[in-house]
């Protein structure tokens, strides 16, 4: 089963959610974590894995054999996102400008083009002290698009570590999404069980809750509703949930303990022995909803 | 030769559009016979890529030589792999095409042998 933990607005505690969440599956089940916030993971600072396997992911980007290319045009025509043109009896490929659909290479009639790994990125996986398999996507510096990184994360789910000394129940994977509502968002989604959206009760935390409801709902994916910061603000976000349908399945209190355990490293459950309950409440509820 | 010049309207008395990528239109001048055509420009909604496809239009318009405002570096690499010249023509004073065409046939333009700016994509 597959649970996508996703906000909208950026900071509402995504990471602090889904690491507690991930620990507290971890005591029966086998957990995978992908960190799919590729543009800045974080959740290592809080899961603590062992990265020790690396891999440089990216875009297959055309590369013309001036020998065999005619200058058709072909090529260029296809290609959506101009980064490929033909004047005269030159073809120019822009690398930047590559989506690396593939394409050109696919249309070209006289197969003169090959494709060649553009690197934009890397995954990094390891085993986190709890004996959760942990993977991450990291976006190059300079780099402007997340999503080949991404699908890459996505595919390559991390090997489950045997340190179990009881059979799991089940197998779980955990997606940490992106901030925002954008395609990023839509492809950590792509594919899930449920989606956890965190917010906060407040007008811009309501505003990107709406945002990413609607992005499941098409979707048709089950969700349900992290407060966090529980008692700053107003109740629009209760409000919102009651009319839409949403549960709200945990309150997480605004509380300066919780800032404290996060600056020093630690997750919810870490810090605090009352949420390892709460957390393996949460837990309980999801599988709940999912199997209704 | 034919020189195009980026412009925004489709008259000789339309107003210089110092953009490249993006111009609204360009017109295409035949400097030996005088001869003026009119083209929109289909990279001005383009979602990336402007100055790519925009090089590409006005090579198969069979311009020698273009003059606009500024050129970024797709835009250029593409007009030089097309042997069209590029020649800058200040943008901040609303000049018309015909104005422009004077100041290129009298050689006061500046020719822009490389890009003018770092592009508008990524990095």
């Amino acid at each position: 089963m597959r649970i996508v933990v996703a906000s909208g607005k950026g900071g509402t505690g995504k990471t602090t959610v889904a690491t507690s969440l991930a620990q507290v599956a971890a005591e029966r089940d086998a957990v995978r974590f992908l960190d799919c916030d590729v543009e800045t993971p974080n959740a290592a600072l809080f899961l603590h894995p062992r990265l020790d396997v690396h891999r440089d992911v990216g875009i297959r980007v055309p590369r013309v054999d001036p020998q065999t290319c005619n200058a058709c045009g072909t090529c260029a025509e296809i290609c959506r996102f101009n980064a490929i043109a033909v004047v005269g009896e030159t073809t120019l490929v822009f690398d930047d400008l590559c989506h690396g659909c593939g394409s050109c290479t696919w249309m070209c009639p006289e197969q003169a083009i090959t494709e060649h790994l553009l690197v934009t990125g890397s995954i990094d996986s390891g085993t986190t002290p709890d004996g959760i398999a942990f993977a991450r996507g990291m976006m190059n510096v300079g780099q402007a698009m997340g999503m080949p990184i991404l699908r890459e994360l996505k595919k390559s789910s991390p090997a489950l570590s045997p340190t179990m000394t009881v059979p799991p129940r089940r197998t779980l994977e955990i997606r940490d999404a992106p901030p925002g509502a954008s395609c990023p968002v839509v492809e950590t989604m792509r594919g899930a069980d449920f989606v956890l959206f965190v917010t906060e009760p407040t007008p811009f935390g309501l505003h990107d809750l709406k945002q990413v409801a609607a992005i499941a709902r098409e979707l048709g994916l089950p969700a349900g509703v992290v407060i966090n910061r529980d008692g700053i603000g107003d109740a629009a976000v209760d409000a919102y949930c009651v009319e839409s349908d949403l549960p709200i399945l945990l309150r997480i209190p605004m509380d300066r303990r919780i800032a404290e355990a996060i600056a020093a490293g630690s997750t919810l459950v870490e810090a605090n022995l009352d949420d390892r309950h709460r957390f393996r409440a949460l837990l309980e509820r999801i599988l709940a909803e999912v199997t209704v | 030769m034919n020189v195009a010049i980026s412009i925004a309207g489709q008259t000789p008395d339309a107003p210089f559009d110092a953009r490249f990528g993006r111009a609204e239109s360009f017109c295409v001048v035949d400097t030996d016979t005088g001869a003026w055509t009119f083209h929109a420009n289909p990279a001005l909604s383009a979602s990336g890529g402007a100055g790519v496809l925009a090089a590409q239009f006005i090579a198969r318009l069979g311009a020698q030589a273009v003059v606009s405002g500024a050129y970024g570096p797709k835009a250029h690499r593409t007009l030089s792999a097309a042997r069209i010249e590029c020649f800058l023509a200040p943008g901040n004073e609303a000049r018309s095409a015909a104005e422009i065409l004077d100041a290129f046939n009298s050689g006061r333009l500046t020719p822009a042998d490389d890009a003018t700016h770092g592009g508008h994509h990524g990095d």
